[in-house]
């Protein structure tokens, strides 16, 4: 099909339990090249990656592996290593307390008869460093040395490997512009000693900086393959969103009110890295019965955002004013918010959101204790009553409110976060991607429940990966882009391309 | 007594349109399998050293002593199963035991404090002590493992530096009375059974039947499941009958000791606490999923604060029934009392990770190891196998509740 490709995947498909993750996926990249893809979050990147190292291994997905002109069958991700094929994943995968060089040559070490050699280890671990362009001393631990460097020992630790392609997913996401901008660089230098790589990003001005060619993906599906003169950020857009909005949301005529939160130059850094700023004098407001959307890439500070506004529960040295209906307004507990009327759905119902080993009746009352209890004690009948209530009016399909939250699907489990939150009886509900890992049908039930919140008078924020659910949700939708709000686009003038522009673009000057 | 009463999980589905209450109760236990085989567990081993030692278990004397000699055990599990639900340990509890023995040596023997002061004193000092680690615990995140350890320690030694590494005895009457001593005999000593030990067994037993009753009408008025009915009847003879025979037995004897008095109303009141109330449903949110807990508002630091606190205070009182059951202060009191607590924890179906326990469950773990123990004494089995077993118990015990999870965790997909 085309000269001289390193890797060729022909017809990818790839199916978890009631999901098609890839449907006949192509990919093709040409020896020596720097070949990106592009997609929006949930649209088959990593799987494809996870087919290609060997994290799925063969038998588990449909269609051809081929590489160097060989069919490749990887059983396991040593097989894939074998072979030259390194992935670094988003989340690096550095033992913290180990040294450098001992990272290095972490699975790989420099050993003879299982005994280390400690010289070799050494010597050739600054070799590899050095090639990175680091030069800190190999017995550093990785903890003491920053993100962005951490990102470089990755690498080495791939070099070491006798790696020939490379696979980078989203490896800037977590970096501040200076390491990025170093990070870029090396990827180039590699390309010039002959390493082929395959680069995952959501930044187009990355992309467009390195990349040879881009293969865009979209629901599991290859869009197109465009070449270094084609790339265009209008194009990509195109192709990253231009799904057709069949999937139906239901109708709301919005009776918008005066303002109930307004959130004015809040600004949150990093708790494990003061001097990286996530969230970036963002303001953004909420007013009655109105549904607002927040729209951010992976990495953009949504989360980090909702959450620091909701108790602090996330970031440190957070700076800003909160006004509920126009007055300011304490936020810096878990209670406070909670009694400030603010509550806040998790995007990760099953680490944040839910007490798995308990009920759904318990798990429904577990922030709302407070309206069941007369001097501490729990009213298990009421809380019963209540919980068989939302049962009914959400929908949540168990044959008993006694039933075990683990057990349920997660649109259920879903149903009994909102649950809990509305028995709160708040005035402003921030649902962190709401209708994350659910399926279709439930997903409109979710809609229809937020409608019928927002028809009460009370104010939404909705965080979403999936455009179109913003678009087909809300009356306002904020974008956000490395901790900056970048726009505030009314329904009415918002479509993907535009929202994708804002959340894609770059900050213009530094705001430190 | 047994949490049974405090969490009636409704049988799962709506109840069965009258399949027949048989059907419907046979249902419902195999969902309650981990508690009833506890309880069955404990029922098939009394009447196992019964015959073993020709009915010396069972004997007025041998309840009576059964009761006294681990009540301070039960106690400490009490503390011990809400500190375990919450996702923490105490292994320091053997040694508070111990400088609390020590301090209540001081107050009553050397300084002539009667015993109302002493006991006051001795519980403030627990509660310091509690406060003490559960401050590092909840406020500054030292693993309650490491804290507790260091409390092992450290409180080990104050004890023999209060002690001046001898004993202190004796104490006086009065103070003695919460180990070893009787509720007044209303017969005079010559009736044949001590009335007064009657009239509280019937009181108990009238008591829990117009509980249950009243907890049924409340469901039954919210329109609620019940528990069938026949596994509620049946639960609540067979509880009121042990009550029954357990107080014919004492009375039989000098009548009900005073620590069980204690024990009684610790283990109504924390079963109340821990299903009940906001505090006790925060604990176990707070095992179950920390994180979650905390973004639903629960000041965890708070709740794991209080717990520390009151494990301390329930040392302290362990501590002083032991105290003065042995009429004897001395540096080693309390050694190993941590591990016995602990495992009448785990025997009484808690969760390694938190989240699961409960106080009646707890009680009958303990009661467990505490027949093992006596009946094992009686039969003349050296303390080398007691140990041996028990730690069988222990691993069969959780061995069962992890077989038991798998196979529901396999029903249900």
């Amino acid at each position: 099909m085309s000269e001289d490709a390193i890797l060729e995947m022909r017809a990818i498909t790839k199916e978890f339990p009631g999901v098609k993750a890839l449907s006949g996926v192509d990919l093709a990249v040409r020896r020596g090249e720097v070949h990106a893809i592009c997609g929006e979050n949930g649209a088959g990147k990593s799987t494809l990656m996870n087919v290609l190292s060997g994290v799925y291994p063969h038998g588990s997905y449909d269609g051809d592996i081929v590489y160097d002109g060989e069919v490749c069958r990887f059983g396991k991700i040593a097989d894939s290593e074998r072979a030259g094929i390194v992935i670094i994943h988003q989340e690096l995968a550095l033992s913290p307390y180990l040294t450098l060089a001992e990272n290095v040559f972490i699975g790989n070490e420099r050993a003879k008869g299982g005994w280390i050699s400690w010289h070799r280890t050494e010597n050739e671990a600054v070799t590899y460093l050095r090639r990175v362009g680091l030069h800190d001393n190999p017995g550093t631990k990785a903890i003491d040395v920053g993100v962005g460097k951490q990102q470089l020992v990755e690498i080495a630790k791939a070099l070491a490997k006798d790696v020939r392609l490379l696979i980078l997913d989203e490896p800037t996401a977590a970096l501040n512009d200076d390491d990025s901008a170093h990070l870029l660089d090396l990827i180039l230098d590699l390309k010039a000693e002959g390493v082929t790589c395959i680069l995952i990003s959501h930044k187009l001005n990355e992309i467009k900086k390195v990349a040879d060619r881009v293969t865009i993906i979209r629901d599991g599906r290859t869009i197109e393959t465009l070449d270094r003169e084609e790339i265009t950020e209008e194009r990509i857009i195109r192709g990253m969103v231009g799904r057709d909005l069949t999937s139906r949301y239901p109708d709301r005529t919005a009776k918008v009110g005066p303002e109930l939160l307004r959130i004015e130059d809040w600004t949150v850094h990093h708790p494990l890295d003061r001097s990286r700023v996530v969230v970036d004098h963002a303001s953004l407001k909420v007013h009655e019965g109105e549904v607002v959307g927040i729209a951010g890439l992976m990495g953009a500070g949504r989360t980090e955002l909702a959450m620091s506004v909701f108790g602090r529960s996330w970031g440190t040295d957070i700076s800003g004013t909160a006004y509920k209906r126009g007055e300011p307004v304490n936020l810096r507990t878990v209670q406070a918010a909670v009694r400030n009327g603010l509550a806040y759905a998790t995007e990760d119902r099953k680490q944040y959101g839910l007490n798995l080993i308990d009920d759904i009746a318990r798990n429904i009352s577990a922030a709302g204790l407070g309206k069941l209890s007369r001097g501490g004690w729990v009213d298990q009948n009421r809380e019963h009553v209540i919980a068989e209530r939302y049962r009914e009016q959400l929908k949540i399909k168990t044959p008993s409110v006694s039933a075990i939250v683990g057990k349920l699907s997660g649109g259920n489990q879903q149903k009994v976060v909102l649950s809990k939150w509305m028995y709160t009886d708040p005035d402003v509900l921030i649902l962190d991607e709401p209708t994350r890992g659910i399926d279709v049908g439930a997903k409109y039930e979710i809609y229809t429940i937020i409608n019928a919140l927002a028809e009460q008078g009370k104010g939404i924020i909705v965080i979403s990966s999936e455009l179109p659910e913003l678009l087909g949700i809300c009356d306002r939708i904020y974008t956000l882009s490395e901790g900056v709000i970048t726009a505030d686009v009314p329904r009415a003038e918002a479509s993907p391309e535009r929202l994708m522009q804002y959340m894609t673009r770059v900050r213009e000057e530094d705001h430190l | 007594m047994s949490a049974t009463t405090s969490a009636p999980a409704p049988q799962k589905g709506a109840p069965a349109p009258r399949e027949g209450a048989l059907q419907a109760t046979l249902g419902y236990l195999t969902g309650q399998l981990r508690q009833l085989g506890l309880f069955i567990a404990l029922i098939a081993i009394v009447i196992l050293l019964q015959i073993l030692t020709n009915g010396v278990t069972l004997s007025p004397r041998n309840v009576s002593n059964l009761v006294v000699q681990n009540s301070y055990i039960l106690i400490l599990a009490i503390g011990m199963v809400m500190v375990i639900i919450a996702g923490h340990i105490d292994l320091s509890v053997g040694s508070v035991v111990a400088v609390i023995g020590a301090l209540a040596g001081v107050f009553n023997n050397k300084m002539g404090l009667p015993w109302l002061p002493t006991i006051v004193l001795c519980l403030v000092a627990g509660a310091l002590i509690g406060a003490w680690q559960g401050f590092w615990i909840a406020y500054f995140k030292i693993p309650a493992f490491i804290v507790t350890l260091g409390g092992m320690l450290a409180f080990r030694g104050l004890a023999q530096i209060f002690l001046h590494n001898t004993q202190i005895s004796p104490f006086d009457e009065a103070f003695r009375k919460i180990g070893s001593g009787f509720l007044p005999d209303l017969g005079g000593g010559t009736s044949y059974l001590e009335p007064l030990t009657m009239i509280l067994a019937v009181i108990s037993v009238v008591a829990l039947a117009t509980l249950g009753v009243g907890a049924r009408r409340g469901r039954a008025r919210n329109g609620l499941a019940q528990e069938p009915l026949l596994w509620w009847l049946g639960k609540t003879v067979f509880m009121a009958a042990l009550i029954l025979i357990v107080a014919w037995q004492l009375a039989s004897y000098r009548g009900t000791p005073i620590v069980l008095v204690i024990l009684g109303a610790l283990v109504i009141a924390y079963s109340a606490v821990m299903a009940n109330t906001v505090f006790g449903r925060q604990v176990y949110a707070i095992g179950g999923n920390l994180r979650a807990a905390e973004l639903s508002g629960v000041n965890a630091r708070r709740v794991n604060f209080l717990l520390f606190v009151n494990m301390g205070v329930l040392a302290a009182l362990a501590g002083l029934v032991f105290t003065a059951q042995l009429n004897l202060a001395g540096p080693s009191a309390g050694d190993g009392f941590e591990l016995d607590a602990i495992a009448a924890v785990f025997i009484g179906g808690a969760a390694v990770t938190g989240g699961i326990g409960t106080v009646g469950g707890a009680i009958v773990g303990g009661l467990i190891i505490g027949i093992l123990n006596n009946g094992m004494t009686i039969l003349g089995v050296g303390t080398e196998w007691q140990e041996f077993i028990k730690g069988l118990v222990l691993l069969a015990a959780v061995a069962f509740d992890v077989f038991n999870k798998r196979r529901a965790s396999r029903s249900a997909t």
